[in-house]
Parts: C-alpha cells; structure tokens; sequence
C-alpha cells in the first residue's frame, strides 16, 4: 500500500504526560512523526497537538483510532484540506545583502526580526512546501542556523 | 471526613465493593498498609510474588467479572507486577492495581526503590495515573475503577507517592463520575445492525466468529439465542471458549493455529464471517491474504481501533455485543434457518472427516486423555485455568466447556506461570467452585512459590501438571521446523513435584496411569488443601491439528509423521 502523508490535530487535555503518551504510542506501535507542535488552547484546559506523519491507509486510520483512544483524547481531527502553516527561523551572517534577505523573506511571509552585532535573523511562516522553497533560496545567503516550527494546522 | 490519603484508598476500595486484594507490600505502599491492618471489610490475600498478585486479581476478575485488585509497592514490587498487567491489558481484564511510589519530593532523582511506573504500565494498561496532589486522589481511585470496567475493559494503574498516602486531607467519594473525554459508545448503530442483517438473510454460508469480548460482555446466553434462532453455525476463539457451550450442536469448535479442521475450514469457505468480540489475532487468522478470502465481514466490536485493524469490515459496528445481538434478534425476525442447512451440511462433513481427535494409548497416559477425563468427571462445575504451552491448546481442545467464565487462560501474551496465581484469584471469587490449573512441568514453575499462599490461606486449587519433561510447545516447533535440536527444551532435571507441594503445606500425588488419575483425582477433591499433580505423559506427544505460523488456515497439519 501506499504511504499518504497526513496532518492530524489532537485535542487532548491538558495534564501531565499527554504529550508522552502520544509519543509512545507512535514509538510502540511503529508509527512515523514527520513533525510535531504543541500549546495549550487560550481560555480552556486543553491542548492542541499537531502531528505530520505518513503512512498506508490502514496505518493511518489505525492512528487516528489509537489517538482516539487514549483517555485524555477529547477529540482527533484529520482533513484532506488543512490549511497548514510553518514557521522557521534563519540566522544569517552580517555581511550577507540585507535588502536581498528582507525581501527574500517578506515574499514567505516574514521578515527580519532581530539584527545583531555579527548576525541577523529572518523569520517566515509559510505553508511546508513553500517553506522548503525558502530553505532552498536561503542557501545563497550562507545561513549559519535554521530551526523549523513544525506544522500547525487548522480545518479548513 | 478529614483522613490520610492511605485511609482514602481503603475507603474507595470498601465504596467500590471490593472484597479481596492480592498484594505484597514494601516501603512505599506501607502507609496502605497499615490501614489494611486496621479495617476488616475486605481481605487482603499475601502472595509470595507481585507478579503472583496480579494474575490472581486478573483471575478473580476472569472468573467473576468484578474489577479485580491488587497492591504492590514501588520499584521492583512494581516491576514484578509489569508482567501481570500486560497479560491483563492483551485480554481486555477489568483491573485495578495500586502501587506505592517515593515521595514526591524524591521523584526523579533516583532514590530508592523508585522507578518510572507510569511510563514503563503506559503500553501495558488502559489508562495510568501518578497521583501529585492528595486532593486528586479520591476521584482517580473513583476515575480507575470506572476506566477498568467500562468500554472495552482493561487493567488501570494508580502510582501513589508515600507522602501523598501519609498526608491528611477531606474525603468525598465522588458519586459521579464526568470524563468529558472519554465515553465509550455502546448501542450500536441501527443502520449498520439493519444492514448486517441484510446481508446475514443474503448469506449462503454465514459463519459467527466469537471472540473473548463476548465473555466480558456476558453476551452468552444471546449469542446462543442468536445461533439457535438462525442455525448460523459458529467457531469459538481460544478466549471464548464455553460462550456457545461444548454440547451446541451449531459449535463447530475452536479455529486457528490448533483449532479444529471443521473449524477452519468453515472460515476458509465462509460467504459472511460475523465477528462478535473477536480481534482477528495472528493465531486465528493464519495469512492474513488467505483468511475468510470469499467473506464479507460484520464485525461487532466495543473498541473501533480493532475494526479494520487487520481484515477489511464491510459492515463495522462499534457497540457493546450484548446490545447488539439483541437488536440483531429483532432485524432477524423472519430469518430461514434452511437457507444456511447446505452449509451446515458441508461443515458436519469436515468434521466427520477430521473430527477433534486423539490415539489414546494403554501403556502411556496421553495429556488429552487426561482433560477428557477431568471433563467427564467435573463437566460444568469446575473452573479451569491453564498456564501456556501444549497443556493449554489441549485443555482448550478437549474440555468440554459449558459455560463462559470457565475457562481462565493467558490468551493474548501467552503468559507461563498465570495459570496457578489466576487459580487462586478464581477460587477466592467462587469457592463453591472447584478450580483446576491445567499446567505443564516448564509453566507451573514460574509462580511455583503460591504453594505457600495456597496453603496459607487454604485455597484448595489442584494443579494437573502435565508432564513430559520439556517445555513442549517450543519442542514441538523444534521437532517440526528446526529439525529436531532441541535447544533448552528439554526439562528431564526436575524438582520432586509432590515433595515440594508437601514441603509447603500442599498434597502431591505422582500418577503414572489412568487408574492412578481417578484415584488421586478423586482423593484431590476431596481435599481442603492445594494439590499437585504429576501426571507422566507422553513425551513427544504434539498438538494436532496445526497451522503452521504464517500459513494459510485451511493448510492444516492433521498428523505429524515421523
């Protein structure tokens, strides 16, 4: 079977080890993460977890009912029509084209956040894809360091 | 009411009914303890092992369908019981186990005795807690017992740090219980039911699969119902046996690894395979590819995690057996037990052809000779419990189980040295019952120190030990597919059976013959104290039928020839 890439977001309560007994269900039972991002929901004693993972048919439909299943699951919501967003940080050096990184960033919905003695850092918040585009133009500029968010999602 | 958290525990475990615990305790759990020690609404049974503990809670569980419970202190105390909620939690058993932990002040910095329990007990219970706060502490006891019971049963484990059971705090026992998150569904869906039954009226060669979901559901006497109302004939798993009762005439037997050849052979051909409770496990199904390969599927499940877990469901229906048989019996009204006669025609056959049988012997006492004799002796009446091995495939195949709850294996982890603690445990919650332990020389050693709890607390239980000395099972996988090198299998160095019972207050008989069995039979009986016995039997007997692992299930093995 083919393997499908999904976003799924877990509405859980927020109490102590949620979060470890989310991951350990997709380490014990064998499951990919390609990202994970938690908070708390503001005004409520939840929280959302957003889980990228990929797998067959089948794999995904039986993580969504294990998800389902541990007590503090509230509720698990999967979509084929997410709207996803990424955030990422990139520290650049100094002496790179500041104009050119101002830019660069502002076209993926960021720009520069914090210029310091020997560096700058530039901020983006773009869908995944087009955030590997960005990681892939950014490259010219020498980047010292990036840090991806992971994905949050929200139905559509 | 102003009380330590030690006394809350005793407290809910006395509002929740509880009549006996199984325990051991230790420097974490000692403030439970002592309130022990002081009240007098419940037992508390010392097992010479955690791990005992627990299979004896989950055998009392089994055999009563109450919540069983059990106590063990922090660290190793927990560690020994990992084994027991794990063999729990494979069988859905309804448990509750409390462990004591270090202070919470010790928490995380490696003291003594102190062990992560919530996250070693997060894959092998239903639902954990670590308790942080004394004022928690009565609605998670509450929270545990309704977990364990509720939905798709499962053992609960509540971590309690030592300060947490000495510190003094109000009691309420919470009336109520409101897990927003979790609420199991129950009724079923009427559309689903109306459709499957639809497609049951359709059927040529419909084919009920129970599964040990229809024991925690206490859905016998409808499922009987069901098949006498349709003469849908049906196939048992090893955790349901006894759900249709050994003399149904619709019974076609066990399916699966060791099951029947009728058995098998009704699922390879099957037009519509009704699940009821079961979960489609590697050793029933066989490869997967070749499983009820003509079949649409219903299946009727508590959890929808195991809907379409392995086999496409054509017709899923997530509720509680007993609700949905019911509504199954009024969508069946109407139904013509002849249209499925052909197909009961064709199974009779099969089984005729390769009955569920065995080649006795004069010189040599055979183990399935040995169950069909405690099964003409005790019938009904007794409850078996059986450890893991060959032992266990034979009683399951040759005792003619009547009714559900009377059958106590380990079916999912396949747990050696449950068969003796759980004795215990079904005992204690039914002692107008005889309970025998179906046992073989290489399981009954492993919890073989309740010898010494049996005799304390004089829990007449008779272990019917099998011998052949060899850890048979694994030997006969040696002799079939490992050409016969017998690695660490073979278990000729034995302690004296019925001198060690003695040694701890039991009664031992060595049976060589048949005649030997009935006698001692009879005399264990008779008897108010533990008993073993150890019946010589055929050393290289196998279990037959088999399928071998990861074959299809209509290529059975009916015979081993040498």
């Amino acid at each position: 079977m083919q393997n499908i890439r999904r976003v799924i977001s877990v509405i859980v309560m927020n109490e102590s080890s949620v979060l470890a007994r989310v991951t350990s269900l997709f380490a014990g039972r064998g499951y990919n993460i390609d990202s994970l991002t938690v908070a708390p929901i503001p005004g409520s004693d939840l929280s959302h977890i957003t889980i990228v993972t990929n797998g067959s048919s089948r794999v995904i439909e039986q993580i969504i009912k294990q998800l389902h299943k541990l007590i503090p699951t509230l509720k698990v919501i999967e979509h084929e029509e997410m709207v996803e967003k990424e955030m990422l940080m990139v520290k650049f050096p100094i002496g790179e084209n500041l104009s050119d990184i101002q830019a660069l960033s502002s076209a993926y919905n960021g720009g520069i956040v914090n210029v310091g003695v020997d560096m700058v850092i530039a901020m983006v918040a773009d869908e995944p894809v087009r955030i590997r585009h960005f990681v892939e133009a950014a490259q010219r500029y020498n980047p010292c360091e990036i840090v991806r968010g992971g994905v949050v999602a929200i139905e559509r | 009411m102003q009380m330590s958290g030690a006394q809350m525990v005793c407290e809910a475990l006395i509002a929740e009914g509880v009549k006996t615990v199984f325990g051991y305790p230790g420097g974490a759990i000692m403030n439970v303890y002592d309130e022990i020690y002081k009240q007098k609404s419940f037992e508390h049974i010392l097992n010479r092992h955690e791990q005992a503990s627990v299979h004896a809670a989950d055998g009392y569980a089994r055999s009563t369908g109450k919540v069983g419970v059990a106590m063990v202190t922090s660290g190793p105390g927990f560690t020994n019981a990992v084994t027991g909620l794990a063999t729990a939690y494979m069988d859905s058993i309804p448990m509750v186990v409390i462990s004591g932990q270090v202070p919470l002040s010790l928490i995380g910095t490696d003291g003594f005795q102190e062990i992560d329990a919530v996250g070693i007990s997060r894959p092998c219970t239903k639902h954990n807690y670590l308790v942080k706060k004394l004022e928690d502490l009565p609605m998670i006891l509450k929270e545990a017992f309704y977990i364990a019971r509720s939905g798709r049963p499962g053992p609960v484990l509540v971590d309690i740090p030592k300060d947490i059971t000495a510190e003094i705090g109000e009691f309420v026992y919470p009336a109520q219980i409101n897990i927003p998150t979790y609420k199991p569904s129950y009724k079923g869906n009427d559309r689903q039911i109306k459709k499957a039954a639809d497609a049951i009226k359709k059927a040529k060669k419909p084919l009920l699969y129970i599964g040990g979901g229809a024991v925690l559901s206490d859905a016998a006497p409808l499922i009987r119902e069901l098949a006498e109302k349709t003469q849908i004939p049906a196939v048992e798993t090893l955790m349901a046996r006894g759900v249709m009762g050994a003399k149904n005439p619709l019974l076609l037997g066990m399916l699966g690894m060791h099951g029947n050849y009728a058995s098998n052979m009704a699922m390879s051909e099957t037009d519509l395979v009704i699940s009821m409770g079961a979960r489609f496990d590697d050793r029933v199904t066989g490869k997967l590819s070749e499983f009820a390969k003509y079949a649409d599927v219903i299946h009727v499940d508590i959890d929808p995690a195991n809907i379409g877990k392995l086999v496409d469901v054509d017709y899923p229906i997530v509720g509680d057996i007993t609700k949905v048989v019911e509504k199954f019996l009024v969508a069946l009204d109407g139904v013509d037990p002849e249209n499925y006669r052909a197909w009961r025609e064709i199974l009779n056959r099969y089984d005729n052809l390769h009955p569920q049988a065995y080649e006795d012997s004069d010189e040599v006492i055979k183990p399935q000779w040995v169950i069909e004799r405690i099964g003409e002796l005790m019938g009904e009446e007794a409850i078996i419990t059986s450890d893991v091995g060959q032992h266990q495939m034979w009683a399951a195949q040759h005792y003619p189980f009547d009714r559900p709850r009377q059958w106590i294996n380990s079916g999912g982890l396949g747990t050696m040295g449950f068969g003796f603690p759980a004795a215990l445990g079904a005992k204690r919650g039914n002692p107008d019952k005889t309970v025998i332990n179906i046992t073989g020389d290489g399981s009954i050693l492993m919890n073989v120190q309740e010898l010494v709890t049996a005799s304390e607390y004089k829990i007449p239980v008779i272990n019917v030990i099998l011998n052949n000395h060899f850890l048979g099972m694994v030997r006969q996988w040696q002799t079939f597919f490992y050409d016969k090198r017998y690695s660490e299998t073979d278990l000729s160095f034995q302690p004296n059976f019925k001198a060690l019972a003695e040694a701890c207050g039991g009664i031992g008989y060595d049976v060589t013959t048949k005649e030997e069995f009935d006698t001692a039979f009879k005399d264990a009986i008779e008897q108010d104290k533990v008993c073993f016995m150890n019946v010589a039997v055929n050393r290289f007997e196998n279990v037959m039928p088999m399928v071998p692992s990861g074959g299809a299930l209509y290529n059975m093995l009916l015979e081993h020839k040498e």
